[in-house]
C-alpha cells in the first residue's frame, strides 16, 4: 500500500480558492467550517506565492500524540483520521497542528469547542464505507469509490497534487526538471525565482 | 596529483594547516556575488518563523502557514511537564505516608481541658470547604485529562475513556471560574493573618515543631499556614488567569498564548497539588484536633496552647506569660512592604 499525500506546487497555484469551495460542497461541511484553504504570501507584490492547506497527513501526526482520548489512527494508506465519537472538543490537537488544520465548531456557551473536523483526505471515516453515519459525521469516502481527494482531481493547473507519496514525488521531480530554462524558447527566457535558480543557472 | 616536498615532519604540518586555511577561506571567493540567492529558501524560511500571509478563509490565524510552537508544547506537554508533575505528585504521596508510619501524627500534648474556643466562624469555613471541593474536583478532572490515556486507558475502553474526560472537562470548565471567585474571596478575608511576622521564622527553623518536642509559638496562623497561603494566592492566581485564557476561545487569543497558557496551568496546577497533600496531611491525619476546627469551628484551649499560643495571647484568653530568650515578643503584624524602622 502506498502512502497518501497532498503536494502543492506553489509555481503552479493561481489562488482561485475551488479547492476550498470543492471541499466544502463534495463534503457538505458545517457552516464555518473551512477544510483547506489558500494562504498567499506577499500578495500583490512580485513573486507572490500562493499554497493550498489542509491536514497534511503526517508520519507522525502531533494531533494523535497530545490528543487526551487517542482518538486518532492511521489508515492502511497512511491518511490521519479521527473518531468523532471519541473527540471531546478540548482543542489539543489544533495548538498542536503546525498546518491549522483541526477546525471547531463552536458549540455551546462562551466558544466551548464542539467535536473537531479535519480534512480526511476524503476518505470518510471509522464509520462503515459509504453509510450515511459517515457522511454525516466525516463527509464523501472517495478513496472507498477509488477516487482521489477532490480538491485535487479539479485543480485547474494541477498545482494542488494528492495520491501515493511516490507517484506525486515522481510527478513533482518531472516538472521540476522540466522548469529549468531551456534555450528552445518555449519556456520562457527568464525565470525570477525557482529551482533553476536554486541550481546554479546563473545565466539568468 | 600535486605533491608537496617537506624537509622535516613539522613543515609538512604546517602544509596541511596552510591548506586547510585556503580551503576555509574559499567561501570569501563567491561572497561578491551576495545578490544571487535563492529566493525560494528565504521564503520557506520566512514560513517556517511564522510569516502569515492573506487568506481568502475569514478566521483567527488563517493567514499563517506554518506555526512552529506546537511541536515545543507537544514537546514540554508530553515530555518533562507530565514526567516531573507526576514525580513531584507521586514523592511528596509517598514521602508523607512514610513520614506517617516512621513519625506519626503530632499528637496533642496535654489532654483536652474540654474548653472550646472559636477558631473558624461559619463564613470562613464554608468558603475553606466550597474552595476544598472545588479544588479537588478540579484536580481530578484535570490530572485525568492529561494523564487519563496514560493510566486509564489500559484499564478501560476507548469509548469509556473518552465519556469519562467528556464530563472532566465539561465540569473542569464550568467550576474553574468558580474557584477564581472563592480563591479572590479567600485571598481577601485570609490575607491580614496571613502577614508575616519576625516571630515566623522560628516556626520554619524548627520544622513546625514536627521534628523535636517544642512547639514554636504562632499567632492566628502559623508560619506553615501562611505558606500554604501564599502558594495558594501566587500560583491560585497563576493558574486562573491561564485557566480564564483556556476557558474562553472566544477572547480570540492566538496558539502561541493558549500554548503558553496550557503550560503554565499545568506547572501552577502541579505545585498547587504538591502543595494541598501536605495541607490535607497536617490539617486531617497529621495533626490531633486540627480538622475539628474547620469543621465545628472551635478548638480545644489546650491544643491551642499547643499550636497558636500567641493567637490566644492576641485575642485575650490567655495573658501573656513570662517569655524564654528565644521567644521573640508579639509584634504587631507587618506589612511586607513597610520597611523595618
Amino acid at each position: 500500500m502506498g502512502r497518501m499525500k497532498f503536494l502543492c506546487d506553489d509555481e503552479r497555484c493561481i489562488e482561485c480558492n475551488a479547492c476550498v469551495t470543492a471541499c466544502k460542497n463534495e463534503n457538505e461541511v458545517p457552516w464555518g467550517i473551512n477544510r483547506r484553504r489558500v494562504v498567499t504570501l506577499n500578495d500583490g507584490q512580485p513573486g507572490e506565492k500562493s499554497i493550498s492547506v489542509a491536514c497534511m497527513h503526517c508520519s507522525d501526526p502531533p494531533c494523535a500524540a497530545v490528543c487526551p482520548v487517542d482518538c486518532f489512527y492511521i489508515t492502511e494508506d497512511g491518511v490521519v483520521l479521527h473518531d468523532k465519537d471519541l473527540c471531546i472538543g478540548c482543542g489539543y490537537c489544533f495548538y498542536a497542528c503546525p498546518f491549522g488544520a483541526p477546525q471547531f465548531p463552536q458549540e455551546g456557551a462562551f466558544g466551548a469547542r464542539g467535536k473537531m473536523d479535519k480534512c480526511t483526505f476524503c476518505a470518510g471515516g471509522p464509520e462503515e464505507d459509504h453509510s450515511e453515519a459517515e457522511f454525516q459525521k466525516y463527509g464523501r469516502n472517495r478513496l472507498a469509490e477509488g477516487k482521489l481527494p477532490l480538491c485535487a482531481e479539479m485543480c485547474s493547473t494541477k498545482a494542488l497534487l494528492a495520491g501515493d507519496g511516490d507517484i506525486v514525488a515522481d510527478i513533482f521531480r518531472e516538472r521540476v526538471v522540466r522548469r529549468v530554462e531551456r534555450e528552445d524558447g518555449r519556456t520562457p527566457p527568464k525565470i525570477p525565482w525557482g529551482w533553476g535558480q536554486a541550481y546554479g543557472d546563473k545565466k539568468s | 596529483m600535486p605533491t608537496g616536498k617537506c624537509d622535516t615532519p613539522i613543515r609538512s604540518n604546517r602544509w596541511i594547516l596552510l591548506c586547510w586555511s585556503l580551503l576555509l577561506l574559499t567561501p570569501l571567493l563567491w561572497a561578491g556575488d551576495a545578490d544571487w540567492t535563492n529566493p525560494r529558501s528565504d521564503w520557506w524560511r520566512e514560513i517556517r518563523e511564522g510569516v502569515s500571509g492573506y487568506s481568502a478563509v475569514v478566521g483567527q490565524e488563517t493567514g499563517e502557514l506554518i506555526q512552529a510552537s506546537g511541536e515545543f508544547w507537544r514537546q514540554l506537554r508530553n515530555g518533562p511537564v507530565s514526567w516531573f508533575g507526576g514525580l513531584a505528585l507521586g514523592g511528596v504521596l509517598a514521602a508523607l505516608s512514610v513520614f506517617y508510619l516512621v513519625k506519626g501524627p503530632i499528637r496533642l500534648a496535654k489532654p483536652r481541658t474540654g474548653v472550646m474556643v472559636p477558631r473558624w466562624n461559619t463564613m470562613e469555613r464554608c468558603l475553606h470547604w466550597v474552595t476544598a471541593l472545588l479544588f479537588i474536583t478540579l484536580a481530578l478532572t484535570g490530572l485525568s485529562i492529561l494523564y487519563g490515556r496514560t493510566l486509564l486507558l489500559p484499564l478501560l475502553d476507548h469509548e469509556a475513556l473518552s465519556s469519562v474526560l467528556h464530563w472532566s472537562k465539561l465540569v473542569h470548565n464550568f467550576s474553574g471560574p468558580v474557584f477564581v471567585i472563592c480563591l479572590l474571596a479567600m485571598t481577601l478575608i485570609w490575607f491580614k493573618d496571613n502577614l508575616w511576622r519576625r516571630v515566623d521564622w522560628q516556626w520554619f527553623k524548627s520544622f513546625g515543631g514536627m521534628f523535636g518536642d517544642d512547639h514554636p509559638p504562632a499567632g492566628r496562623m502559623n508560619a506553615g499556614e501562611k505558606a500554604w497561603f501564599w502558594l495558594l494566592v501566587v500560583f491560585g492566581l497563576l493558574v486562573s488567569v491561564t485557566g480564564m485564557a483556556l476557558d474562553f476561545p472566544v477572547f480570540g487569543l492566538g496558539r502561541e498564548w493558549m500554548q503558553l497558557s496550557h503550560l503554565f496551568h499545568l506547572v501552577g496546577a502541579i505545585v498547587l497539588m504538591v502543595g494541598a497533600l501536605g495541607h490535607i496531611y497536617i490539617g486531617s491525619i497529621g495533626t490531633e484536633g486540627a480538622l475539628e476546627g474547620m469543621v465545628r469551628g472551635k478548638v480545644d484551649l489546650n491544643w491551642a496552647r499547643q499550636h497558636h499560643k500567641l493567637w490566644l495571647e492576641e485575642i485575650g484568653i490567655e495573658k501573656p506569660g513570662p517569655r524564654e530568650k528565644e521567644t521573640s515578643p508579639i509584634e504587631r503584624p507587618r506589612s511586607f512592604f513597610r520597611p523595618t524602622t
